[in-house]
């Protein structure tokens, strides 16, 4: 017996060194690293231009009229073009436009001259190809979510035809001649280019969508372009893997250098990294994890950027206690934000203390940042959340509150929401958060039946514009789902949608003074705005990304030795 | 044989029946809708859509229309997937689910029995402690942390393997073996009980008094009846494998069917949920037959149909 005990002993030791050994093998191969990277200076081209990019999910639709998520967003980006693309900063160029469009005296009608482009099947790229997508997009045997969603108040038309009120050809877009486009808007629009540059905008092939029918957009036998790559390889939306190739057709094919993309799906970020670490992959999906992050800390592989996407607490105002402006303020002033990105999501999020993000908009005429004249609104403070709480309970005729909070199911929701309900019930005396924690679509539901008191909700913008923002929360508004309600904020954002559309700088003003009566009424608590952390080999020059839209531009990039 | 087969399928058709129904009304009580982008929509468009797909009307009247199309063969459409058929889907994914499982039976299956074995034969050595603590730490290791380090110290420090996809046999060697260790697990503790019960048995023990050779009396006679209990297990347990898991296929990135369910259910997409479902129980009631036929080949003892000749 004793003996047996011994050789267990044995074999629990000869385990545990094979793990040890295991460990420190994996320390000294990590101090040689560094080395391979520090050859990689100078900026000479490398011979093979090939790289392998990995995203965290697959393509549910290659069909610009129907495509809804960024990854088809992406793939459809970098495949084929509209009459604008977006730049590495961000702003809109001419693409399938010959150059800027000639715009009519009240800003609405926009004459687009188009550049000779080849589809990838010979065809050339006509202003009917436009025309043929878009009312594509509005018809309702598409059941295109997008097309209504992004045209509708913009473009002529746009809710009628997908009503069934005008015929498609009443759409505000006509094909002049073959290279000639007119564009049509329902009022001036100030940042149509960009809004052009998104994929439901881009031109659709007629004669070819028409003859492959139920198969068009299946695989990437299905699919034509006239982008900057060809989709070489996609077996359809089940596939994991697929190839896009660099198009010869492509009008500003000199100025494209990758000749190979090569794509992986990998959903697990610590999985991503290692799959980067091992030289399988030059560019990982979007890392969500703190644990994954904070490993690659001071790395220049780590590119970190702020999304114009911010989180924010929603606060019911069916809930009596939550109609009681000193009660929201409290709620909005009583929990650190600073704590809540530096500690718990330490991913560069930045504490948000306004209603439109910052780094998204700029003012038309000073260049400023939105936030520049709005600065911040109701910061951290316990002291000030306590004298509020107090004065808001009096009002009340009670001495505790019992309200829940509504949030979602994700491991960083979970602990985000642990957070703000523990600094919420240690500031304010009397009060009991019954947190929980259900999945998007459920959340999704509850929000639109107002069932919830406080709900941890985000938005991200799909066009640079502050109005995405602002009319979120109009009186009655289609997303306002709080009951919020002021005269003044609708006054001046309706004001900024019809009268000062045609006016840049009067109509960002407008919307700048809005939302400083949105955050003193405390109609919503901003939480914070989120960033961006993925890793790219250092190799890779002219990585571009975009913060509305697809993600990213490959057109830019390139390989070096 | 003919008739009690026959009897099973009939079986089989009604159980499937009842899981369909089932399972169609407990997925329409999850509430919200399987539409992406929700959160945009007006409240006049998130009508049109449901309208455009049909999920306005009642849902007996959804049932009814569903189970028709079902006898007819048709599983439906994927929202989240623009509209692709779920046969399609389920087809592009089942190849590899199944591929992987299937190593990892076999390995786990192989491994797991002649640890057990050796375990039994050298019972209360350190064999028997090795294997037995090779069982524990195979049942007890969360997957996803297994496959970590697995992935981490063999894939990325060692570079043996590829870290992950799913491009030819190199890419399955480390999710098989990360999937094989809870087969590994069970098979060696359920593999050893029985041995160490079998071998201590009248009979047994009769063998070895007439001087048969010990070995040929381990795996002609004690091997064969310990079986019966781990092809129990193993049967369901081949299904779950078989049908994918989910840590394994994200960690790997398996193009399988775990996380494609996983993400159905999440997201509403009602089809995809349904026709998973369908095809998990399907496989599982033809499992749990071909265990039962199996019975009878292993141990005569064990008579289908009652017991009549």
């Amino acid at each position: 017996m004793k003996k047996s005990k011994f050789s267990l002993l044995l074999v629990l030791t000869l385990v545990l060194s094979m793990f040890l050994a295991a460990c420190s093998g994996g320390n000294k191969e990590d101090e040689a690293t560094p080395d391979n990277d520090s050859e990689a200076t100078g900026s000479e081209l490398a011979e093979n231009q090939e790289i392998t990019v990995l995203e965290s999910a697959e393509i549910p639709s290659m069909d610009s009229v129907l495509a809804e998520d960024t990854v088809g967003f992406t793939m459809i980006n970098n495949v084929n073009e509209g009459l604008f693309r977006l730049d590495q900063e961000q702003n809109p160029i001419p693409a399938l436009s010959d150059g800027e469009p000639t715009v009519s005296e009240d800003g609405t009608v926009y004459t687009f001259k188009l550049r000779e482009a080849k589809w990838s099947n010979g065809d050339a790229v006509t202003a009917q190809d436009f025309v043929y997508a878009w009312q594509r997009a509005l018809l309702p045997d598409s059941a295109s979510f997008y097309g209504p969603y992004i045209m509708a108040g913009v473009i002529k038309n746009a809710d009628k035809v997908k009503s069934g009120e005008v015929a498609p050809d009443e759409l505000g877009v006509k094909a002049l001649s073959d290279t000639e486009l007119e564009v049509t808007l329902e009022k001036p629009v100030a940042y149509i280019n960009a809004l052009l540059a998104f994929p439901t905008f881009y031109p659709q092939n007629q004669k070819f969508v028409e003859e492959k029918g139920a198969d068009y957009a299946k695989n990437a036998e299905n699919l034509i372009f006239n982008g900057p790559f060809k989709m070489t390889k996609w077996d359809g939306v089940a596939a994991t893997e697929w190839t896009l190739e660099k198009n010869e057709e492509y009008w500003d094919a000199e100025n494209v250098t990758l000749t190979k993309i090569n794509y992986n799906t990998s959903k697990d970020p610590q999985a991503a990294a290692n799959a980067f670490e091992a030289g399988q992959a030059d560019v990982t999906p979007k890392l969500s994890t703190p644990a994954v992050i904070s490993q690659y800390e001071g790395d220049s592989r780590l590119v970190t950027w702020l999304e114009p996407t911010e989180f924010w607490l929603k606060f019911n105002q069916e809930n009596k206690a939550l109609a009681n402006k000193n009660i929201r303020m409290a709620l909005a002033l009583a929990f650190d934000k600073d704590a809540l990105v530096n500690d718990i999501l330490q991913n560069g999020s930045l504490a948000a203390n306004y209603a439109v993000p910052a780094e998204f908009v700029k003012h038309p005429e000073t260049g400023e940042d939105f936030r520049a004249a709005n600065g911040d609104f109701n910061t951290y403070d316990a002291e000030k959340a306590k004298d509020f709480w107090t004065k808001g309970l009096d009002e009340l005729g009670v001495k505790t509150l019992e309200l829940n909070f509504l949030g979602g199911d994700t491991e960083t929701s979970k602990t985000v929401d642990a957070f703000i309900k523990d600094q919420l019930q240690t500031n304010l005396e009397g009060l009991t958060i019954n947190l929980e924690s259900v999945p998007f679509s459920v959340r999704l539901d509850r929000e639109d039946t107002q069932d919830y008191d406080i709900l941890h909700a985000g938005w991200g913008p799909d066009y640079p514009d502050p109005m995405t923002y602002s009319d979120l929360w109009l009186t009655g508004g289609g997303h306002n789902k709080m009951s919020y309600s002021n005269a003044k904020y609708d006054e001046l954002v309706k004001s900024a949608q019809n009268e000062l559309a045609a006016e840049p700088a009067e109509r960002f003003e407008a919307l700048q003074e809005a939302e400083k009566v949105l955050m003193e009424d405390a109609a919503l608590a901003p939480t914070y705005q989120r960033a961006s952390n993925l890793l790219v080999n250092e190799k890779l020059e002219g990585f571009t990304y975009h913060i509305f839209g697809p993600e990213y531009s490959w057109k830019f990039a390139k390989l070096n030795k | 044989m003919v008739k009690y087969i026959g009897q099973r399928v009939i079986y089989m058709l009604i159980t499937l029946f009842l899981i369909a129904s089932m399972t169609f009304f407990l997925m329409k009580l999850i509430p919200g809708t399987p539409f992406k982008n929700q959160a945009k929509m007006s409240d006049e468009q998130l009508e049109m859509m449901l309208e455009y797909y049909k999920l306005d009307e009642p849902v007996p009247v959804q049932y009814v229309a569903y189970m028709t199309n079902l006898v007819k063969g048709d599983l439906g459409t994927s929202y989240q997937f623009a509209n692709t058929p779920v046969s399609e889907l389920l087809g592009a994914r089942i190849g590899a689910s199944a591929l992987l499982g299937f190593q990892a039976l076999l390995v786990g299956t192989i491994v797991g029995i002649i640890l057990g074995v050796l375990g039994a034969l050298r019972q209360n050595t350190w064999v028997d402690y090795g294997t037995t603590f090779i069982a524990v730490i195979g049942k007890s290791i969360p997957s996803f942390v297994f496959a970590g380090l697995l992935q981490y110290y063999v894939g990325v420090k060692l570079g043996w393997f590829p870290v992950a996809f799913w491009k030819g046999p190199e890419y399955t060697v480390m999710p098989t073996i990360a999937l094989s260790m809870f087969p590994i697990a069970i098979a060696a503790r359920f593999m050893r009980t029985e041995m160490v019960e079998v071998l201590g048995s009248d009979y047994i023990t009769l063998a070895r008094a007439k001087g048969a050779n010990y070995f040929e009396i381990a795996f002609k006679h004690a091997l064969r009846n310990a079986l019966i209990p781990v092809i129990t297990v193993l049967g369901p347990l081949a299904v779950s494998l078989m049908t994918g898991s989910l840590v394994i296929e994200k960690i790997f990135s398996v193009p399988g069917l775990g996380e494609q369910f996983v993400k159905s259910v999440q997201v509403n997409d009602y089809s995809v949920i349904m026709a998973t479902t369908l095809l998990f129980a399907f496989l599982f009631i033809v499992v749990i037959l071909v265990v039962d036929i199996l019975y009878g080949l292993i141990d005569p003892r064990i008579r289908l149909a009652g017991g009549k000749k």
